[in-house]
């Protein structure tokens, strides 16, 4: 079950990777959608069954699996943009600082010092992979939907570093890190629709026109 | 049973229950759609509130036991959350109570529902948090919980201030006493943090318990006078009152006057009694500001043509006159002159006391006399004592008293400073103590020629400026208030017995003098024949002006133009205006800086019409403060870069953080 759960982390951050790499925005958010679902899974995979578990892994696929993407879909759809069209930094570089983190990553979690059940385990550097990955896709599109997504996959890389900490986590963290993960998609859903109202384009770096000279 | 009972009975429960109540006051008034019948509610429970509070301040300051309260509270490293009242609470709770029922009944009138439909609301909410803030200031024994204190207040009483928020002038006086208050805020961060290392928690230690040494203990000190005397406007620290206190509202500024600074020196006062020993520098170092606060404070007064500012500025000069006192008992403390400890403490609190009546009295004044008139600028206005005829007396008291004139509460606790300074002079180990009193006699004198120019400009001969006469006499809303605080300031002259004996227990248990010691020194002082010297005086007062009153009735009196010197046809233009009046004095300083006057050059034998200016400047803000700003500006500028305003760069600067700190988890 373990080795599964391995092998399914390697699948999360190969979606890290089709993040990087795509400019369509339709395809993003169902790579995002599908890392979900396989985060969903994995807590089943390494903890014994329980209600609590249960709970989490339903609402996990149904939050970011369905529902979030929705939303996201949805804003797409009102804002009628398809692509992101100039990024900061371009899709190979991109990809490659992608890899160049997803090494980095690696070489962190062999210095960290671990619990020894953990350290035979990808967990760590899957998560530290995947919150770079995160924050990666947050520096570089310009698009407040991009943006999104970025969001979403950070908050998946803190997650998986949380399965570790399942059974001694409280649910009630879990929740609110969901609720507030929610909240987030909320408030970018209404800034998008802002900044889509007012400059005709869902473009975040035109928000420095806001900035105090 | 017996637990609810034993609130019931409790002063320091009583005093809490009054804080939350009045905490709370103006929230049913924001869910009530219709106008006006909110800010009622609101009165009334502020003034039960405040009845049930001073009763319990009153049962502390009468010898009751003060219980403390633990509360756990759901933040963690804080340690549990201690309320509590000692005398010293109580003694600045009872004026902070009286203002809050005076305040609110006269903001009745003064920001009605009808005239002020929307600001009413706000206005009355955020009152009530700002004086419930400043008295959990005075309870909270936890460093934390009197942070989260003092930021409500300072932000509450922002947001009063900025009630008028499109005039350009409010928004000025709101920035600098946004950053003077937040620079203050940081140096409590600093102040509570090394307490916290010294003491081992952040609940307050117990009074002279510790025994701080070395270079954290001037730290402590230093932290303690910039974050509370920023608050206080002591005097280096003073640039945000007279813009703030002027532009508020004036009940608002009478709450700020009078309560608000006063918690900035309960904050000194209360840090200083940790110390087992105080270094001595420090008792110089509060006599000297005291003095530049009370000397520099008068002569700003003198020079202002602001009504509002004239009193702001005063403010200024009566929080120096306490800060001497506090001065005084801090050098005696550390000399070991009991004497000079009473005497200090005694007049200080006194005055905390006095100035918390009178300067409330003439900011409610104030609001009264700007409703008539229209303006502020005391040039402009004149012949109030006809239109204001209940205004002008009661003025008249405040005026009075703020000089420290005989009948009235300012003179008994600047008697006793006056007699530290003398008797000390007397048996001195400390002759320089002497000094202070010539330098009250100079503030006092400074005071009376403000104060005469202040009520003469205002209440005499005719108005300056015909646009200046558009209301008539305040509603009794708003001069309740102000009889309340009249009575009180005559009482408390003329029965000065009554004063000392709320500020003996506050003394006895903060400067831990034993009663009889305490009892010996101050019947030095003849309080006795003071007050039948007094009463005998308000007698005379009283007669004179009885029949005066029968005479004028019975002769009336030819009307004619004031100060009209014989000149057939005088103009109003012609009278004497405040600033003539303090031309004189104000000239005398003229090579202390300039006036700020523009002089208009006259050239050639027609000379072409030039103008004259004579603009307020606040000189240490404009030509100190902000260029030191400007110059701090100027090197930072590079920083500037940072902040492209691209969301991306922000989000990079976290990410980098985050690699910079993994690596260096790793070193």
């Amino acid at each position: 079950m373990i080795s599964l759960a391995d092998q399914l982390l390697v699948l999360v951050m190969l979606i890290n990777f089709i993040m990087l790499g795509t400019s369509r925005l339709a395809f993003a958010i169902r790579a995002v959608a599908a890392q979900g679902v396989v985060l969903g899974i994995i807590p089943g995979l390494i903890h014994p069954f329980s209600g609590h578990l249960l709970v989490i892994t339903v609402s996990m696929i149904v939050a970011k699996g369905l529902f979030i993407p929705w939303l996201i879909n949805d804003a797409v759809r009102k804002a009628q943009i398809r692509r992101e069209v100039e990024p900061f930094i371009g899709y190979v570089p991109t990809l490659i600082l992608g890899a160049v983190f997803t090494t980095l990553a690696f070489v962190f979690a062999q210095k960290l010092p671990l619990a020894p059940e953990h350290r035979e385990l990808l967990f760590v550097p899957a998560s530290l992979a995947t919150l770079m990955t995160g924050f990666l896709l947050l520096t570089t599109r310009k698009k407040a939907i991009s943006q999104v997504i970025g969001y979403l996959v950070l908050e998946n890389g803190i997650f998986i570093f949380g399965l570790l900490l399942t059974e001694a986590m409280p649910f009630m963290v879990e929740a609110a890190a969901l609720l507030d993960l929610l909240v987030g998609v909320f408030v970018m859903g209404i800034v998008i629709n802002h900044i889509s109202r007012e400059f005709s384009s869902v473009d975040t770096s035109r928000l420095q026109a806001l900035r105090e000279e | 049973m017996i637990f609810v009972w034993h609130i019931a009975v409790d002063p320091v429960a009583n005093i809490l229950g009054a804080i939350l109540l009045i905490g709370l006051s103006g929230l049913p008034g924001l869910f009530i759609k219709r106008p006006g019948p909110g800010q009622k509610m609101s009165v009334v429970i502020t003034i039960c509130a405040s009845i049930l509070g001073m009763t319990g301040a009153m049962r502390i300051l009468g010898g009751a036991p003060s219980v403390n309260y633990l509360l756990e509270w759901p933040i963690p490293f804080f340690d549990p959350c201690m309320l509590s009242a000692d005398p010293l609470s109580a003694l600045f709770l009872l004026p902070l109570l009286l203002s809050a029922s005076c305040s609110s009944i006269y903001g009745l009138a003064y920001i009605s529902a009808s005239e002020h439909p929307g600001t009413e609301k706000q206005v009355t909410f955020f009152s009530g948090l700002l004086l419930a803030s400043m008295a959990s200031v005075l309870v909270a024994r936890n460093g934390v919980l009197l942070l989260f204190a003092w930021e409500i207040m300072a932000l509450s009483s922002w947001l009063l201030l900025m009630t008028n928020k499109k005039d350009a002038e409010v928004q000025r006086a709101g920035m600098v006493y946004l950053l003077c208050t937040h620079t203050g805020t940081m140096a409590l961060f600093v102040l509570f943090s090394l307490l916290r290392a010294e003491s081992g928690s952040f609940l307050f230690p117990a009074i002279h318990s510790l025994t701080t040494g070395g270079l954290t203990l001037p730290i402590i000190l230093l932290a303690a006078l910039i974050g509370f005397g920023a608050k206080a406007g002591i005097m280096p620290m003073h640039i945000w009152l007279p813009g703030a206190h002027a532009n508020a509202p004036s009940h608002v500024s009478a709450l700020m006057s009078g309560i608000m600074l006063k918690i900035g020196l309960y904050g000194i006062i209360r840090v200083v009694s940790f110390f087992v020993e105080l270094p001595l520098w420090f008792g110089w170092l509060i006599l000297s500001l005291g003095i530049i606060s009370a000397v520099t404070g008068i002569v700003m007064a003198t020079a202002q043509r602001d009504l509002k500012r004239i009193l702001a500025c005063s403010s200024i000069e009566n929080i120096g006159i306490i800060s001497i006192g506090l001065g005084i008992a801090l050098v005696g403390m550390q000399s070991g002159n009991r004497l000079l400890v009473v005497f200090g403490l005694v007049g200080a609190f006194m005055h905390i006391i006095n100035h918390a009546l009178f300067k409330p009295l003439l900011f409610l004044g104030s609001g009264v006399i700007i409703h008539a008139t229209g303006t502020r600028q005391i040039d402009r206005m004149g012949g109030l004592s006809i239109t204001l005829p209940r205004t002008a007396p009661l003025f008249l008291v405040g005026c009075l008293a703020i000089c420290g004139l005989p009948p009235l509460n300012g003179f008994v606790g600047e008697l006793f400073l006056y007699f530290a300074a003398f008797s000390n002079g007397i048996s001195a180990p400390l002759p320089v103590v002497a000094f202070i009193a010539p330098i009250l006699a100079l503030v006092g004198g400074l005071a009376l020629i403000t104060f005469v120019k202040l009520y003469g400009t205002i209440f005499l001969g005719t108005a300056r400026d015909a646009s200046a006469t558009k209301g008539g006499e305040a509603p009794f809303a708003m001069l309740i208030p102000m009889i309340l605080l009249t009575l009180a300031c005559l009482i408390t002259g003329v029965f000065a017995p009554l004063l000392l004996n709320l500020v003996e227990p506050v003394v006895v248990d903060y400067a831990a003098v034993p009663v009889e010691l305490f009892e010996r020194l101050v019947s030095i002082v003849p309080l006795q024949q003071l007050t039948m010297i007094n009463g005998l005086l308000l007698l005379v007062i009283l007669v004179i002006w009885v029949s005066w009153r029968f005479i004028v009735q019975r002769a009336p009196l030819a009307t004619t133009e004031t100060w009209g010197c014989g000149y057939l046809l005088p103009s109003r233009r012609m009278q004497y205006t405040g600033s003539s009046f303090s031309s004189l004095f104000t000239g005398l300083l003229r090579g202390s800086g300039g006036d700020g006057n523009r002089h208009p050059v006259l050239q050639g034998m027609f000379p072409a019409s030039a103008g004259f200016a004579s603009p307020t400047t606040e000189r240490i803000l404009d030509k100190i403060i902000i260029p030191i700003l400007l110059g701090a500006d100027w090197c930072l500028a590079w920083l500037r870069r940072t902040q492209s305003g691209h969301l991306h760069f922000y989000i990079l600067y976290i990410f980098a953080t985050l690699f910079v700190l993994m690596l260096w988890s790793h070193q």
